[in-house]
């Protein structure tokens, strides 16, 4: 095994060789091995998030025309080290009447949410944590974490501004994991597993987008909610609840909170990228070695994180009653349409050629679609006419 | 003993002691949080025995849908969250008594059974305990039966949740 071509795995080669050499028993010397890689990817991952937080500045500053931060380094990229150390010697408030415990948990399992997916992230074809058979249901489990530790953040902290943040949420994360599992299930339908490996495997000739380009953009809109990313960021508001659920928080507790968010983020970019962008795949860069394929994987997450953040910075915030309408009445039917349609198809169209298979599922893709625009319109034009009242005769005669 | 024993036992007791915590602590949303301690570690006992699937839906149900929902009931409606009055009821004797005699039973049947100190065999590599619990919920000849009265039960549940919540104009 070359050390140039596959450092990772050369160096746990070699340093399972060592242990045992030491007199180790086998299963202990791979336990310990297994602990230093989880280390070592959760140690890189935090140091990732300090720089993705210089990333959504800079990219934030130029979506609004500003030049963001520009003082501190080249292209102020030593920013976030600065605002760590403001973080670190802030006073630590624990508000009155707080459930200490609790409050103080709350961060880290936050946090921890985030870095728990990235067990399951194949990095490369022979880099990844574990190849889960069920990696598609650990994401939602991991979510769900999450969910728990707003809602303890939002009680501990006695604050009612906090506890109806949290609620409303919680409202959103349960509500959207729903399509959100429902467009998971479609590559698992098109690989045939539910383990993100074998999923990336199945996209060797075609990316899943071509495939399921409406589940991915489902997928994309429960993500950036479930993110509680603008347009759907009614967990904060300045004017109603301030800060929403971390309202209480301060120096790095707050910190933690906003290192999950900004991780969280990127994570959901490279499950979208996994899922439906050919993770690793790149037109068969990926085979010049493991490290070329991380790189891979990190520019396509990069790239699902822009597609977040474009959309946070650009779209308006919309209502609770509209979001929680949006998602019950609209994306979680099509979410379940498409799971019907495309099960369907891919079960008749198995056997065929390539070609034909692709541009099946394309043009049921494309057809939905029309459908669905069809009678978004008509029902628009419908609720246009009953505020409206019926058009005057000159009016119509314009349309 | 061997590393998997001993961490069974150290899971079997977080179970047991997160599950006292439950029925003693005051305050209810302490009693939701350490049930979902409780919760996490039966997933985890899903997970010593391989059963991944079982494990990571233990956790989206019950800590993802269940225990938020508690939480939920328990802050809607009550307004002070202490529950100051006496702990057990005229009838703890009574249910201590039942609850030896569960315990006295169960031990005595198990008794003469030697399978204590034995670890599971190892499941072969190739084994995709997934793909069988799929092909065995929509197989004729298994439990498709069960599997589609259960989701039409689900879908009534539903639809009167939908019935009883629909504002009538």
């Amino acid at each position: 095994m070359n050390f140039w071509f596959d450092p990772v795995n050369f160096i746990a080669h070699w340093l399972t060789g060592l242990l045992t050499g030491w007199g180790l028993a086998p299963w202990l010397a791979g336990a310990i091995i297994q602990l230093i890689g989880v280390v070592v990817l959760i140690s890189l991952m935090m140091v990732f998030d300090i720089f993705l937080v210089w990333v959504e500045r800079k990219v934030v500053a130029r979506f609004q025309d500003r030049l963001g931060p520009n003082r501190v380094g080249p292209f102020g990229i030593f920013q976030p080290f600065a605002d760590i150390i403001k973080l670190i010697i802030k006073e630590d408030i624990t508000p009155d009447g707080a459930d200490r415990v609790v409050y103080n948990l709350a961060p880290i399992l936050s946090l921890m949410s985030v870095l728990l997916l990235w067990a399951i992230v194949p990095l490369a074809p022979v880099i990844f944590g574990v190849d889960l058979n069920v990696g598609a249901l650990y994401i939602v489990a991991a979510g769900s974490i999450g969910t728990l530790s707003i809602i303890m953040a939002a009680w501990a902290s006695n604050n009612k501004y906090a506890l109806i943040g949290a609620f409303r949420q919680v409202a959103v994360l349960v509500s959207f994991e729903i399509p959100m599992i429902a467009t998971m299930l479609i590559p698992t339908i098109l690989a045939g597993s539910m383990g993100m490996n074998e999923i990336v495997q199945g996209q060797q000739n075609v990316w899943y987008v071509v495939l399921a380009p409406l589940a991915a953009l489902i997928f994309m809109i429960a993500a950036i909610a479930e993110l509680g990313r603008s347009p759907f960021d009614l967990n904060e508001a300045e004017s109603e609840i301030v800060a929403g659920f971390h309202i209480e928080y301060t120096g790095m507790k707050f910190g933690l909170f906003y290192a999950g968010e900004l991780l969280h983020a990127f994570t959901f970019g490279g499950f979208w990228a996994i899922l439906f962008l050919g993770g690793y795949r790149f037109f068969g860069l990926e085979n010049l070695g493991p490290l070329v394929a991380v790189v891979i994987l990190f520019a396509k997450a990069m790239f699902g994180y822009w597609v977040i953040m474009w959309v946070r910075y650009t779209v308006m915030r919309i209502r609770i009653d509209q979001m929680l309408a949006f998602n019950w009445k609209f994306l979680t039917p099509v979410a379940f349409v498409l799971l019907m349609l495309t099960a369907l198809m891919n079960t008749l169209l198995r056997g065929t050629p390539v070609a034909v298979y692709i541009c099946g599922m394309l043009l049921t893709n494309v057809l939905l679609g029309w459908i669905i625009v069809e009678i978004l319109r008509g029902y628009s034009r419908g609720e246009r006419e009953k505020i409206e009242g019926a058009a005057p005769a000159a009016a119509t005669a314009h349309r | 003993m061997t590393a998997m024993q001993i961490f069974f036992l150290i899971v079997g007791l977080i179970i047991l002691g997160s599950a006292l915590m439950v029925v003693t602590t005051g305050n209810l949303i302490h009693a939701a949080l350490w049930l979902i301690v409780t919760l996490f570690g039966v997933a985890v006992l899903y997970a010593i025995l391989n059963a991944s699937f079982l494990a990571v839906v233990q956790v989206v149900v019950y800590i993802g849908a269940i225990a938020i929902l508690f939480i939920f009931a328990v802050m809607l409606t009550h307004k002070e969250m202490r529950d100051r009055g006496p702990q057990l009821n005229n009838g703890w004797w009574l249910n201590a008594v039942i609850a030896l005699l569960t315990f006295g039973g169960l031990f005595w049947m198990l008794r003469s059974w030697n399978g204590f100190l034995k670890s599971a065999a190892d499941l072969p590599a190739s084994y995709d305990g997934v793909a069988q619990l799929g092909r065995a919920l929509i197989s004729p000849d298994a439990f498709v039966l069960p599997f589609e009265v259960a989701s039409v039960l689900l879908l009534a549940a539903l639809v009167g949740a939908v019935y009883i919540a629909f504002n009538r104009k």
